[in-house]
């Protein structure tokens, strides 16, 4: 650990020593095609307020959001709508002035295409904003600006959609020796980030001093591919306003934009793959997100809009700043519309991205990229032929796993060996499945095995939940008969004790007696007292049993003559009858108290039919007991009148 | 030679047993790790399916030979073939006379119909419906086996079984499948 901190500042040393070109490369990477440069023409383009926006409550990583909105509600622009619940959650807020419509299950932007809770707001047109509160976050405390921008809903616009602010807060566990910022943008077709970069690096690098000072970070390295030299410029003659930011552009490699890729790209470092990027000292943003804080600190403007770039088979691909919650459909017109041979729309990029459910979906924080497919950009992949082995997934794979075998034991249902070869480190980045000479779909292999295996592990929580639950429940049943078993023994002893014994007299008055411990200690004295009683009539009884039992006791005799008439095996034939003595003595034990019991019965039955523990009950308890007598004797009497029948 | 040779074997025998005694004594296990391990395969829906009160008693009789692998549908296929593994005998497929695995469920009370007998709370293994005599009660689904133990006591009959529906919370990708194209009628005659 502190060696990879002492490298990394050694590495850092350098990086500010060297010129900005001296970067690590990683292993791996692909090469595919960019087509960067049919939406980059065209500036960013305002898209004008839709007829009614569509907002998912699922818009990020975590837990989803609390609605603070009904039905028929009037909202102003920046209301919040579903504030953040839970730790890793983030708020949603209303894109434009206007009145909330409805709030139902509609199709998302998910893989799934399974619908989910939705707000519709039916914008009035005056797009006026709720007052807007800057904060000077130069003289704020470092918890509150946290906690405001908790409400501010701004997530990873790089597409992970991770709330931002657990990013930058403070948990005390290790410092921030380096921020980094993510504008590799290595998937192809998307240019978001690269025009963003172009019209507004300043605002950009006022969103870094921000992420800078929130986080106490020493250092800034901004990642930029070198294909967007234009970005390039626009963020180096940016940046000169801040010390210690340093641009740096890498060399064009897909996947150079994901986050570690990055991290070892610009520091040389390999964050473990256990560990987060945070526990070594280092933090990775967005240029989007980044851009986001800045509106948010400056202006007090919560997430609303993104910037999405709309490309592939349209008439005029170009970057679009929308509103969230716009209807894609719409997105799609102001490009020029899906050329007529549009198979498909992929969101994302052609690498990650995944096949939209339909066109019909709203624009989402994570939407950073929308391209029409057709079978000209993307043939349709010529059937999988079986793996020869080649190993050319492992050389592409930019985290050093063994593709083909998590191939072979994801095909095979073997979670827990995918497991083992670290499956979860996977960034299903698509470099195995692009190279691939077989046209295996290995991620979709990766992706079918993950969500299998957190099935599993879901599964097993709730077994071994249950399982706790189940052993409480029988722990508590079993607790609860001994509790009432006490008491019962604790009624029959108080009760008993009534009887006019001369020497349990005083065990009466002790448990009349309003101190209820003392009454206690003496029920249970004259428990004990009775039980030494029982016991040593027990034993008379034992002695006595003898003559009375002679059936039983035949013919344990009977067993006990034999050994004498067979003396060759005495060994054998004693423990028989020892058996043999043992269970007729418990035969004589129980006739014995089955006999007291009988007598104890005529006893009651000629000292008349109440039992003789009611003398000192409440009288409501002694009303139910008539009742109950009442019954009995009911019963009685109706069992004797059949009878005769 | 032969007498030393004896008595070494003798001393170290001693020994080595006393050893052996008082590691067993030390390092005593209480209670069967088979059983654990079986009980930890078992899928914990209490429901009691396989005949017995449970699964740590189904457990238990699998681990003393009383019981087949076989008997537990919840488990489905995949939980029998992990116990044979585990306990290195042949796979059998689920035998049908202890029920048919389903899909995942878990039990709504019809609140309006609840007359609050407490008779499902007396039945289900896992506590996981709340409410009180006279009172409606219902089920808390986060901690639902599915185990169907609360309705046959329910005299009203307001608890039903709800499977599970998919949300994009619990949605897994799919196998990778590879549409088979249909061809028109004619296509046989076209040769390729």
């Amino acid at each position: 650990m502190n060696n990879i901190i002492q490298f990394a500042s050694k590495l850092i040393k350098n990086l500010t020593t060297n010129t900005a070109n001296d970067v690590h490369k990683f292993h791996g990477g692909v090469h595919p095609d960019g087509h960067k440069y049919e939406s980059t023409t065209r500036p960013i383009a305002q898209l004008p307020i839709p007829e009614t926006l569509t907002l998912p409550l699922r818009q990020h990583v975590g837990y989803i959001p609390k609605l603070k909105v009904k039905v028929g509600d009037y909202v102003l622009k920046g209301e919040m709508l579903a504030e953040a619940e839970g730790t890793v959650s983030a708020a949603i807020h209303a894109p434009t002035s206007g009145t909330i419509t409805a709030i139902e299950e509609a199709v998302i932007p998910h893989p799934s295409g399974l619908p989910d809770m939705c707000v519709t707001l039916t914008p009035d047109g005056k797009d006026q904003w709720k007052p807007l509160t800057p904060i000077d976050w130069k003289n704020t405390a470092h918890s509150e600006l946290i906690s405001s921008l908790r409400t501010s809903g701004i997530v990873g616009l790089g597409g992970a959609t991770f709330p931002t602010h657990i990013k930058l807060r403070k948990d005390g566990s290790s410092a921030i020796h380096t921020l980094i910022i993510n504008a590799a943008e290595c998937e192809p077709y998307i240019t978001c980030d690269d025009m963003l970069m172009r019209e507004r690096a300043d605002q950009i690098i006022q969103g870094v001093a921000i992420a800078q000072h929130l986080l106490g970070a020493a250092k800034v390295a901004i990642g930029i591919e070198d294909n967007k030299p234009e970005a390039t410029h626009a963020m180096t003659t940016a940046s000169q306003a801040l010390a210690n930011a340093c641009v740096t552009t890498v060399p064009t490699l897909y996947p150079s934009g994901d986050a570690r890729r990055l991290i070892h790209l610009l520091l040389g470092v390999e964050v473990p793959h256990h560990k987060r990027a945070t526990e070594v000292g280092i933090q990775v943003f967005n240029v989007a997100t980044v851009l986001a804080i800045y509106r948010y600190f400056t202006f007090g403007e919560p997430s609303v809009s993104r910037i999405v770039t709309v490309t592939g088979n349209v008439a005029s691909p170009q970057n679009f700043e929308v509103l969230l919650g716009t209807p894609m459909p719409l997105l799609m017109a102001a490009a020029g519309g899906a050329k007529p041979d549009t198979t498909h729309f992929v969101m994302g990029g052609p690498m990650m991205g995944f096949d939209l459910p339909s066109l019909d979906v709203p624009v989402t924080k994570a939407a950073n990229c929308i391209i029409a497919a057709s079978p000209a950009l993307f043939a349709p992949p010529p059937p999988a032929q079986p793996c020869i082995r080649c190993t050319r997934c492992a050389d592409a794979c930019p985290v050093n796993l063994q593709p083909q075998e998590l191939y072979w034991f994801a095909k095979s249902d073997n979670f827990e060996k995918a497991r083992d070869y670290n499956l979860f480190d996977c960034i299903e980045c698509g470099c195995c499945t692009y190279v691939c000479p077989s046209n295996i779909p290995l991620v979709q292999y990766y992706r079918y095995a993950k969500s299998e295996i957190i099935a599993l592990d879901k599964a097993q929580e709730a077994a071994d939940l249950a399982r706790e639950r189940n052993d409480f429940r029988l722990a508590r049943i079993e607790r609860e008969k001994l509790e009432r078993a006490q008491k019962h023994a604790e009624r029959a002893a108080s009760a008993k004790s009534n009887e006019p014994k001369p020497e349990l007299a005083e065990a009466e008055k002790a448990t009349s007696n309003p101190d209820a411990v003392e009454a206690k200690k003496a029920a249970i004295a004259a428990a004990i007292e009775r039980a030494k009683a029982l016991k040593l009539a027990a034993a008379s009884n034992n002695a006595a049993k003898t003559g009375s039992e002679q059936p039983a006791q035949d013919e344990s005799s009977a067993h006990k003559t034999e050994p004498s008439a067979a003396e060759a095996k005495p060994d054998a034939t004693t423990t028989v009858a020892n058996e043999a003595q043992a269970k007729t003595d418990k035969k004589a034990l129980i006739a014995a108290a089955i006999e007291r019991a009988k007598a104890q019965k005529l006893a009651a039955a000629q000292n008349g039919d109440a039992p003789k523990n009611t003398e000192n009950l409440s009288a409501k308890v002694k009303a139910e007991i008539d009742e109950i007598e009442a019954i009995r004797t009911k019963a009685q009497q109706m069992v004797k009148n059949k009878v005769p029948d | 030679m032969l007498l030393t040779s004896i008595y070494v074997m003798l001393g170290l025998a001693l020994v080595l047993g006393a050893l052996l005694g008082i590691a067993a004594l030390l390092f005593k296990v209480e209670g069967d790790p088979l059983v654990a391990r079986i009980d930890a395969i078992l899928p914990q829906t209490q429901c009691g399916q396989c005949g017995y009160p449970g699964c740590k008693p189904y457990a238990t009789a699998i681990a003393n030979g009383e019981a087949d692998i076989n008997q537990c549908p919840p488990g489905g296929d995949a939980g029998v073939h992990a116990l044979a593994d585990l306990l290195g005998v042949e796979y059998k497929p689920l035998n049908a006379e202890h029920g048919l695995p389903k899909p995942k469920s878990v039990a709504f009370i019809d609140e309006a119909t609840c007359i609050g007998c407490t008779l499902c709370i007396q039945a289900c293994p896992v506590d996981a419906i709340l409410g009180a005599a006279k009172h409606m009660h219902t089920i808390i689904a986060s901690e639902c086996t599915g185990c169907e133990l609360c309705l046959a006591p329910c005299p009203v009959d307001c608890i039903s079984m709800e499977p599970l529906a998919e949300t994009p919370d619990n949605w897994k990708w799919k196998y990778p499948v590879f549409p088979i194209k249909a061809l028109p009628a004619n296509s046989g005659k076209v040769s390729s």
